[in-house]
């Protein structure tokens, strides 16, 4: 057969993109601190990631901001994407169309400096929030990411047929009924991938949460940085190993559960 | 019934107002101030002296921008990088979606799946995993050396090479994805129409697939080139100190210098640049839609 | 009971006296600026089937859509069974409505999709079962309780829209282009079920259809809609034969215009010169000399015949081309100052040396089958 280029590329193209990971991995493994240097097999860097409190914690922190926001940046960003795409006669719905996409396309460095900037702006004025940690934090995540579910869902519903839902109040029930019994049942995919997506942004977030939070509220990602900025870090080479597998395992039991329930 | 549809309304609206919208003016405002050694770090913009108001509007942080030329410098230089790194994530990333959208349909969803998979894990491991590799006692020295195909460990590692590889490695997706929803929709039988027609397979390439999947193309690239704008972690862990990239600036002056109306003044032109191409964004995303 | 209703001589629009179950007051609809629905006035009664036929984008799905209380009037009133209907959302409406797509819920079984709206109503859970299994007899679905709407095919699916929509006895059925989504065939056989469903439960239907095949099949009375306006409403056969304007003309059924002025008007003789020559129709009170109209004649109104006819209006042209259809043949005319007729004659049984291309023939209609259009 000959060789055609298109495959090629796109061949080298996978490589560059799993070949770091896979590195990760395989020298998550390794007995040497050295990267280049093979010492034979060994698990002792899981070991000392688990021993490591300072990374526990973090990771305990971060794992609880990503829940709490994903999950109340669903119910928010929904209800946005609701009103986007199902509500008839609402002034400055343009505006609100803008403003839900902005955080998607403005830098992360703006968005914490900003976020910051207002609750200084807002403790010296109301007092509250009460200094800067978990919940400058999770206002921070929960604002971005009810953009990201916004997307999700509203791509969802202007996919719907809408007729479905008039159909459901034709016969009689109210509109809050129709959400729970057709709307909510039909969009659930998509709720799902909106907050793993959230739970993701949130788990991954550095820049903003570096600008809003406070002493004594050191997230994950925050934790990392601070590590490998001075260089390889074998420990930090099992996370990611951890966090590889915790994806993998994840995706195949998506998979498995849409074969079972096919369309 | 109408409250809680005034309910459902105002929620999220008002919780982007003040976490979203009125941020940018509180920046705005302090951009207009004075730094102070105080808490907080500037000058209020109006206050009440004697009985009546009085504000206190300072350019001065913008024309220290201009006359410093560090800001200018790392205003270009952001653009310069943002700019060939999205040209290099095109040329890596138009054959892959485009042998994506040509596969036939159960290996598509698997291709397409495994360009979005890396997404899922962390972006700054991802990045992280590159100094391993890229390092001078790295992994690609490494095989580069035992291949004898250089004899001298090659200095990537904190410099701009660094820079692009990490940027392209990471935005891949975000250009792939909406380039790919772009070749999917192009119709075979244009291409063999223009075959039929006697084109050749490269002529009917930059003839027909190329021109039809501009707004792929241009949508696609304004999603890396926006974020990559204002980037921060691969210039701060790839790049070295002569990296100049206006993110990594912004971060410098709030957390290092603690001049906030400074940083603030940097945010807010970094913004007005930006205008430009989320407007090309708008427009590529619209025009798409329409095909 | 409603069978009684509809007997010929008691048809209520005809008689005037009864008073109109739903009433539609001076309806505008504006999207924008552009009007969807202008001015709209119509009365239905009770147990017609009346149908809105109209092109696409003439304003009958609005119409509809504002029975059912989806979109608000930007003027007007609606009344139902005396009742106005200002400002009644959709959910409390006496009226249903089967969706072109049929709009079922793809995660209930078809089971509960028919009995979701006797639940919303509080019909308790055993009642309600019995009145579905009873509507789903009612459309021969019987043992297709458990199946999810994706399990069907697409008459089946019909059939579970039209059961969900009657279940709970809507004083009025709304039904947006029911048989839309069907074949040819399926259409066919489905148009008579539909007919036979309304008889039976009685229930006012409004139906909206851009087929004027299936309006004529299945009305009692038809109103055609155009740019957001309705222009006529009758029975099938007034609308047919007696349409109001060159458009009801051209949109129903195939027919022949000739454009004209008036020659002679009077009480007991009526001429039109048209470009192939003066026309003889039936007078027509109320015009005058040189008014400018059209005359619609119907192409099975037109005899067509080697030898000369003897009519009011007989002319002679050539044959461009011929389609057999079967029942009859449809046969292009040419005239010989350029205008093209279209006519259609019955098969026969054995005609031996049938009219073919090419062909000089003589055609013929009488006064009566011209039809005199101001408008």
């Amino acid at each position: 057969m000959k060789l055609r280029f298109t495959p090629i590329m796109a061949l080298l193209g996978y490589l560059f993109l799993y070949g770091p990971i896979i590195s990760l991995v395989v020298y998550s493994f390794n007995k040497s601190k050295l990267v280049t240097v093979w010492g034979g097999w060994s698990t002792k860097w899981y070991a000392e990631l688990f021993a490591n409190q300072q990374i526990m914690d973090a990771a305990k922190l971060s794992l609880k901001i990503a829940v709490v926001s994903a999950s109340v940046a669903t119910v928010l960003g929904t209800m946005m994407a609701m009103v986007l795409v199902r509500f008839k006669r609402v002034r400055g719905k343009g505006l609100m169309g803008g403003m839900v996409t902005g955080p998607l396309v403005m830098p992360d460095v703006i968005i914490g400096l900003s976020l910051l900037l207002l609750f200084v702006a807002m403790q010296s004025l109301i007092g509250w929030p009460a200094g800067r940690g978990l919940t400058t934090i999770l206002i921070a995540h929960i604002t971005f990411n009810m953009a990201y579910v916004a997307v999700v869902v509203q791509s969802r519903l202007s996919d719907m047929d809408d007729s479905i839902e008039e159909a459901a109040l034709d016969l009689g029930a109210s509109p809050a009924r129709v959400f729970f019994d057709i709307t909510l049942p039909m969009i659930t995919p998509a709720l799902v991938s909106g907050w793993l997506l959230a739970f993701t942004l949130s788990l991954d977030d550095l820049v903003i949460s570096s600008f809003v939070s406070g002493p004594g509220a050191t997230t994950l990602p925050m934790v990392i940085f601070s590590k490998v900025r001075l260089g390889v870090s074998p420990d930090i080479n099992a996370l990611a190993s951890l966090i590889v597998l915790a994806v993998s395992i994840g995706i195949i039991v998506s998979a498995l559960l849409m074969r079972q329930k096919p369309k | 019934m109408r409250l809680g549809r005034r309910f459902v309304i105002a929620v999220p609206t008002l919780w982007l107002l003040l976490f979203f919208m009125v941020p940018f003016l509180v920046v705005l405002k302090i951009s207009l101030a004075e730094p102070r050694i105080a808490i907080p770090p500037y000058s209020p913009l109006w206050e009440w002296v004697n009985g009546s108001l009085k504000f206190n509007i300072n350019l001065e942080n913008y024309s220290y921008m201009w006359e410093d030329s560090l800001y200018l410098n790392a205003y270009l230089s952001s653009i310069k990088i943002a700019a060939i790194a999205t040209l290099l994530t095109l040329l890596a990333g138009y054959p892959m979606a485009y042998y994506i959208a040509r596969s036939p349909e159960p290996r598509r969803s698997i291709l397409l799946l495994l360009v979005v998979l890396p997404f899922w894990t962390s972006f700054l491991l991802r990045v992280y995993a590159w100094i391993g590799i890229l390092k001078t006692n790295g992994i690609l020295n490494a095989v580069l050396l035992w291949a004898g195909i250089i004899d001298e460990p090659l200095v990537i590692m904190q410099t701009d090479v660094a820079v692009y590889i990490g940027i392209v490695y990471t935005y891949l997706p975000f250009l792939i994805l909406p380039l790919y929803a772009n070749l999917v929709k192009l119709d075979d039988t244009l291409l063999e129409a223009s075959r039929d027609l006697g084109a050749s397979r490269m002529s009917s390439f930059f003839r027909i697939t190329l021109p039809l999947s501009m707004p792929g193309i241009i949508a696609g690239s304004m999603l890396v080139f926006i974020p990559v704008l204002g980037e921060y972690v691969i210039p701060a862990l790839l790049g070295g100190p002569d990296t100049l990239m206006i993110g990594k600036v912004l971060w410098n002056e709030y957390f290092s210098n603690r001049d906030w109306p400074v940083a603030s003044a940097v945010a807010i032109v970094m913004l007005v640049i930006m205008m430009i191409p989320i407007m090309i964004l708008r427009r590529a995303q619209a025009r798409g839609a329409e095909i | 009971m409603s069978e009684h209703i509809l007997a010929a001589e008691t048809k209520p629009w005809v008689k005037g006296t009864d008073r109109p179950f739903v009433r539609i007051k001076g309806i505008t609809k504006m999207f924008g600026d552009l009007a969807a629905v202008k001015d709209v006035s119509l009365d239905i009664y009770r147990g017609e089937l009346f149908c809105l036929l109209g092109g696409s984008g003439c304003g009958k799905s609005t119409l509809l859509r504002m029975l059912a209380g989806f979109e608000t009037p930007t003027g007007g009133a609606i009344e139902i069974d005396g009742q106005d209907m200002t400002g009644v959302p959709a959910n409390m409406r006496p009226t249903n409505m089967m969706f072109q797509s049929y709009a079922l819920f793809p995660h209930m079984s078809v089971e509960k999709n028919v009995a979701y709206g006797l639940r919303r109503e509080g019909v308790p859970k055993g009642e309600a079962m019995q009145r579905t299994a009873d509507m789903l007899g009612l459309v021969k679905l019987d043992g297709f309780a458990r199946r999810k709407p994706h399990q069907l095919s697409g008459g089946q699916q019909q059939r579970v829209a039209l059961a969900r929509a009657l279940v709970k006895q809507p004083k009025l059925l709304l039904l947006d282009e029911p048989l839309g989504a069907l074949d040819k065939k399926l259409r066919e056989e489905t148009q008579f079920e539909l007919i036979r469903i309304q008889e039976e439960l009685g229930v006012t239907f409004i139906v909206v259809t851009h087929d004027q095949e299936e309006a004529m099949t299945l009305s009692t009375r038809i109103g055609v809609m155009d740019a957001g306006r309705i222009v006529q409403v009758g029975e099938p056969r007034e609308i047919y034969e007696t349409p109001n304007s060159r458009f009801v003309a051209d949109f129903i059924g195939s027919v022949n215009i000739f454009d004209g002025e008036v020659d002679v008007a009077a009480p007991d003789l009526m001429r039109v010169n048209t470009s192939e020559g003066p026309v003889m129709c039936e007078p027509v009170a109320g015009l005058t000399a040189r008014q400018k109209l059209h005359i619609a004649v119907r192409p099975e109104r037109i005899r067509l015949s080697r030898t000369p006819l003897e009519a009011a209006n007989t002319m002679q042209g050539v044959v461009t081309e011929v389609a057999y259809m079967g029942n009859l043949s449809v046969y292009r005319v040419q005239l010989p100052n350029g205008q093209c007729l279209k006519v259609t004659a019955a098969n026969g049984l054995h005609e031996d040396n049938p009219i073919t291309w090419d062909e000089t023939v003589h055609i013929g209609w009488s006064a009566a089958a011209c039809r005199v259009l101001v408008k």
